[in-house]
């Protein structure tokens, strides 16, 4: 009945060349937190799994030369907020991994498997999008990278090509100044999918903002970068009209759906309220308070 | 169709089992391992009951391959007690009447555990959000948080 | 009868005797335990919401390897329409035979239509699919207000209302005076309508059975129910097998709720294990709980209520029609019988519609009905409060039932405990409290009051002594709520020793006497009357063996302490003997030192509380938060006062889980549309704040510890209490559940005064 193989290679170059013979029946095993439940539920039915939780480049987190970082594609939530530093250089990226689902799953769930099931509305796309993440991906065709807003291609759809394998996300270095933040809107305290989501991260000088960028999770069928909600955000003190110039450019990015989660209208609305909130958060952050 | 052979350790003790590729870990904990301690609720991660430690990090044995054990570490609720000695936890669960029909104790328990592990001094709120992926229907939560605050007070104490 | 007040171990919060089992993961609840050669059973149910079964082919699923039987209705014992009902409880075998599995139609996404036994799960599961069924799809109606249109799809064609096939089962109505003459004396009249949908009673532990049939036909069968007589009984109406032939064994239960006093599993486990001459075994997925059993009803009820300016109620009327899903028999007699009886309404009409529709049959839940009733009424009360420039309490004391009072389900009021919750909410910490500061989001306080009927019944018990002059307690009722703990403390006081002495155990159907179901909120009370004269007769053996023993007449004897005492210098100067003493010799002396007692338990009175509820409004958003809640209750005696709080606190958050965010959500194509934990959003950690509970006790003068039911009334007014304390915050009304952040928005976003659905 179960003709599945679970493979657990040790060495990138095992796991791709396994990954790719197993064409459309292979599936990528980091945390399992999406995976498992597609199998239970009859959504998927993978013929060989391939995890990748015993490859080094894999889980491990680190500084790049120019002080920006590298996290492996399989690191955990739990793991990623136990490293010295990650969260204060990038704690809206940190929460962001960290409100999908339950403690017991940040134990597990990998901001790569986050963005590979490419939800609409997985929690840690729009911050990672907002702080200008980079993900390489590496197939039988060699090794490339990509914006990772470039990546999720529709509702569990993304643009990786056949056999290529997530392998980190590199984060750019940061400037002083900056800083970012993550807010969602669910109904209960925990545990909800997202209804909307959204990721600032911002760079200030002197009160004034310098760089900004702003993702938007939930309201499309796949994560946004509002880049017109930056620009109003980019040169402004975070005055109220500004904020508000940002979030009318959130509620019109919106392509939502009514759903078991939420409305059109109240996504919609909803985007509005949660690109202030976030801002101001990233802001205080930014400017170290 | 053969059956995977998986070694690993359970509460300490070194186990074998056989089982299906796709079997999780609550399945062969429930199964072949004879350990059902851990419960089956909801089998997507969404209530706790399955809750065990891997490596001593609080996971959702319904959402971990049992193949995935070999060579790790797993932590149920059945090693959470030493021989006739309770943990604090589960002593002060009895005093409080932190359960009613007992199905969500176990998770909560090794959930709670896991929590004064890495927290010793929890505040009430960081109770609440560490234990929001273990869902309770009978208690209302109110006596299972003020159990696990008590206990970690005593436990400072010591 | 006199009720001992200078109590050791009654209102003591002792360890409760299930307690070690269940902290340490031994305890064995019914997907724990396996059997020599077990295989596994699994269901085959219809996609669609109605259809006609043309035909069924299990060959191939038969000829799968590993399978070792099927079943289908042609197994199941029909209880012909045409034959008129057969009652089993409140359980009509007419409907409970094709809720099991359908018959000639599939009446709801998720209708078993056949099942297969095979040696994995998985094999079980792939067997299903190869069963071929022909249906033919039926136009299907899942809300009450379209069942309820006259061009309505009907679900039974036999079924009529006014003449006419129709989706209305039943009606049922509770009369009082003459409303239309009351109403005439109103200076205010408010008259609402409510909607709310259905919610699940969430239990953690998914429906699981084990069963064993012999070739001799007797039956063993392991399952988590909230009746393991019920559980014989139906399975042995629904498979044909006697009942004296069937042990049916409680399994320790993760949460009922009202929804495992029926059965889905077991008769059809059964019929495989006959079949397959092996035990099989069968544990419901989550996703099939949430679909194919009972949530309660969505509603739709509609009341008015009428009153003087100087505050007195004249009249009210309340019309409740509630969702009875694929079967008729919503719990119509609690929202008719329950929803205005915390009050004296001299005028009073309360009518309740079953209705049917395809989606999966009611089961009960939690003081069934009385809460969608509740909802409405104490809703409405608010309002009058309001437009009366009344406090609510107050108005509630104006109004409150008391002794003396005859109640619109017909009986007249004994001492009750109303009045007493609201003014112990008035006095509470609480209600004195300031509401404090939101920061900018508005805070708001609600109250509100309800009842349930509470219940006795049939109850079994045994209290027997072992030789090393310990006791064990025998019941009848699986233990949903810390019945157990009471227990111990009851009988340690009787018999005046240490409660760790005494192990409380629940029978099965061959090792106790019949015991009603574990639900009404009887279960402290009936057992605790059979334990207690069972008791009382132990005592009374060994003060004869005493009596023997010192040569005096058993009246000249009194056990106190545990151990028996001369009554009186005059007796003679005899040292105590104790229990161990007495059991040590009990050979020597005439026997085993025990007795059993079973009766149809009576006296149980009705329980009242009253709630305040403190909410905080994100109004950006539309999110409420509960930030405070005080639960009183009017207890009777709280004889585990942490297990009888945990019964307020339970209902509480259950009830705040239906008023902010619980609901069935349905696809275009009927069916549900979030059958999990994750989309079915019930309260986690988080959502709530600690929930404080005030017990008032009034014992009840006709039970030997004073004890009334205490399990349902917790959550009765708590989607009212909410409701009103969102309209304190924000100046809206809410006539729909649940009250969830897209529908607060919506309303707040409208500027309306009052939000319609």
């Amino acid at each position: 009945m179960t003709e599945l193989r679970y493979l657990a290679p040790a060495t990138l170059d095992e796991a791709i060349g396994a990954f790719a013979k197993a064409g459309s029946a292979g599936r990528i095993l980091a945390g399992g937190t999406d995976l498992l439940v597609q199998m239970r539920s009859g959504v998927l039915k993978p013929g060989v799994i391939v995890d990748i939780k015993k490859i080094p480049e894999m889980m491990g987190i680190e500084q790049t030369a120019d002080g920006g970082f590298r996290i492996g594609a399989a690191v955990s939530g739990m793991a990623l907020a136990e490293h010295d530093t990650f969260g204060k250089i990038w704690p809206g990226v940190l929460e962001a991994v960290n409100l999908i689902g339950s403690k017991q799953v940040q134990g597990r769930a990998s901001a790569g498997g986050n963005l590979c099931n490419g939800s609409p509305a997985g929690d840690s796309v729009p911050a990672m999008v907002a702080a200008g993440a980079v993900v390489t991906v590496q197939g039988p065709n060699g090794r490339r990278d990509i914006k990772v807003e470039d990546v999720p291609a529709g509702p569990g759809r993304t643009n990786l090509k056949p056999g290529e394998i997530l392998l980190s996300f590199t984060l750019p270095p940061r400037p002083s100044g900056s800083s970012d933040a993550y807010l969602r809107m669910i109904p209960r305290t925990e545990m909800d999918i997202a209804v909307v989501g959204v990721g600032v991260s911002l760079a200030m000088k002197d009160g004034t903002v310098t760089a900004a960028r702003v993702g938007l999770g939930a309201v499309a069928p796949t994560v946004l970068l509002v880049e017109d909600a930056a620009k109003a955000l980019i040169g402004s003190k975070l005055d109220d009209a500004a904020l508000a110039k940002a979030a009318a450019a959130c509620s019109a990015a919106c392509r939502p759906i009514d759903d078991k989660r939420g409305t059109i209208a109240y996504r919609i609305r909803v985007a509005g309220v949660l690109l202030k909130r976030t801002a101001a958060i990233a802001a205080q952050r930014a400017q170290g308070k | 169709m053969a059956k995977v052979h998986v070694t690993t350790s359970i509460n300490g003790e070194p186990m074998e089992f056989l089982c299906e590729p796709n079997d999780t870990m609550l399945d062969a904990l429930r199964g072949p391992l004879g350990l059902t301690g851990s419960k089956e609720g909801c089998a997507s991660g969404d209530c706790g009951a399955c809750s065990i430690t891997l490596d001593d990090r609080l996971v959702c044995s319904c959402l971990m391959l049992a193949v995935e054990s070999e060579g790790h570490e797993i932590g149920t609720i059945e090693g959470m007690a030493n021989g006739e000695h309770l943990h604090p936890l589960q002593q002060k669960f009895l005093e409080m009447a932190a359960l009613q029909c007992g199905i969500c104790t176990s998770g909560m328990l090794v959930a709670s555990a896991a929590l004064l592990k890495k927290n010793p001094e929890p505040s009430e709120e960081e109770v609440r959000f560490w234990l929001a992926g273990n869902l309770c229907r009978c208690t209302g939560y109110d006596k299972i948080v003020r159990a696990v605050m008590e206990t970690a007070q005593e436990m400072r104490a010591q | 009868m006199n009720i001992v007040t200078n109590n050791k171990w009654i209102g003591q919060r002792t360890i409760r005797p299930d307690g070690m089992d269940k902290v340490t993961g031994r305890a064995q609840f019914a997907a724990d335990t396996t059997m020599p050669g077990m295989i596994w059973g699994k269901v085959l149910r219809s996609p669609h919401p109605h259809a006609r079964i043309k035909s069924i082919d299990t060959s191939k699923a038969e000829k799968l390897p590993g399978v070792k039987a099927v079943v289908t209705s042609k197994d199941i014992v029909d209880f012909p329409i045409a034959n008129g009902a057969v009652m089993l409880g409140i359980q009509d075998m007419r409907w409970m035979c094709r809720n099991v599995m359908a018959r000639d139609k599939a009446l709801f996404p998720g209708h078993p239509i056949a099942a297969v036994a095979a040696t994995t799960e998985a094999i079980a599961a792939e067997a299903c699919k190869l069963i071929e069924v022909d249906y033919e799809v039926l136009p299907w109606s899942i809300e009450i207000d379209d069942a309820i249109k006259p061009d309505a799809p009907i679900l039974h064609e036999f079924n009529k209302f006014d003449g006419k096939p129709s989706n209305i089962a039943g009606r049922l109505e509770h009369k009082k005076g003459d409303i239309a003459e009351g109403f005439k004396k109103a200076d205010i009249v408010i008259e609402r309508t409510f909607n709310t949908r259905p919610v699940h009673q969430g239990y953690i532990e998914p429906h699981a059975c084990l069963i064993s049939v012999a070739p001799d036909g007797k039956t063993t069968i392991w399952s988590s129910s909230q009746g393991q007589f019920m559980v014989r009984a139906m399975t042995a109406h629904l498979t044909g097998i006697p009942q004296s032939d069937i042990r049916a064994i409680p399994a320790e239960i993760g949460g009922g709720f009202g929804g495992k006093t029926i059965v889905y599993l077991e008769p059809l486990a059964t019929l495989l294990a006959k079949k397959s001459g092996r035990p099989v075994k069968m544990v419901m997925t989550r996703e099939e709980v949430m679909r194919a059993t009972g949530p309660t009803s969505g509603s739709k009820s509609t009341v008015k209520i009428g009153a003087t300016k100087d505050g007195k109620i004249v009249a009210a009327h309340g019309t409740f029609y509630l969702q009875a899903g694929a079967f008729p028999g919503s719990p119509i007699r609690g929202a008719a019988g329950c929803s205005f009886t915390p009050y004296d309404i001299p005028n009073l009409l309360s009518e309740g519609f079953d209705v049917c529709s395809n989606r999966s049959k009611v089961a009960a839940y939690r003081a069934p009905g009385a809460p969608i009733g509740a909802y409405a009424v104490e809703c409405v009360m608010d309002e009058v409060a309001s437009a009366l420039k009344m406090d609510p309490l107050d108005f509630r004391l104006k109004n409150g039932a008391k002794e003396g009072t005859k109640a619109a389900h017909g009986p007249t009021f004994p001492r009750i405990g109303y009045l007493e919750t609201v003014e112990a909410a008035k006095a509470s910490a609480h209600y004195a409290a300031p509401l404090g500061d939101g920061h900018g989001k508005p805070r708001g306080r609600g109250v509100a009051s309800g009842f349930w009927f509470n219940a006795g019944g049939e109850s079994s018990a045994q209290v027997n002594i072992t030789e090393d002059g310990n006791v064990v307690v025998t019941t009848g009722h699986p233990d949903i709520g810390g019945s157990r703990a009471g227990i111990a403390n009851i009988c340690a006081e009787l018999l005046g020793i240490d409660y760790r002495r005494i192990s409380v155990i629940i029978g099965d159907t061959q090792t106790v006497g019949f015991s009603n179901l574990t639900g009404g909120s009887r279960v402290l009370f009936a057992s605790a009357m059979v334990v207690t004269q069972s008791a009382e007769k132990v005592i009374q053996t060994l003060r004869e063996r005493a009596a023997k023993i010192w040569n005096i007449d058993p009246e000249a004897v009194k056990w106190e302490q545990g151990a028996a005492h001369p009554a009186s210098p005059n007796a003679g100067q005899f040292p105590p003997l104790t229990l161990e003493e007495l059991a040590e010799k009990a050979p020597a002396m005439g026997g085993p030192i025990g007795a059993g007692v079973q009766l149809n338990t009576q006296g149980a009175d009705g329980g009242f509380g009253t709630h305040v509820c403190d909410v905080e409004i994100d109004t950006e958003l539309g999110i409420a938060r509960v930030i405070r809640y005080t639960a009183v209750q009017d207890v009777g005696r709280a004889i585990h006062p942490g297990y009888v709080e945990g019964q307020l606190q339970g209902g509480v958050a259950q009830g705040i889980g239906w008023a902010l965010n619980e609901e069935y959500i349905y696809t275009k194509e009927g069916k549900v549309d979030n059958p999990g934990f994750l989309d079915y959003r019930m309260p986690v950690c988080s959502d709530l704040p600690m929930i404080d509970c005030i017990m008032v006790e009034v014992p009840n003068p006709k039970h030997p510890q004073g004890v009334k039911g205490v399990g349902e009334v917790p959550l009765v007014p708590v989607m009212a209490a909410v409701a009103n304390a969102i309209y304190n915050a924000l100046g809206l009304r809410f006539y729909s559940l649940p009250m969830s952040p897209p529908k607060v928005s919506a309303a707040l976003d409208a500027g309306m005064k009052q939000a319609a659905e």
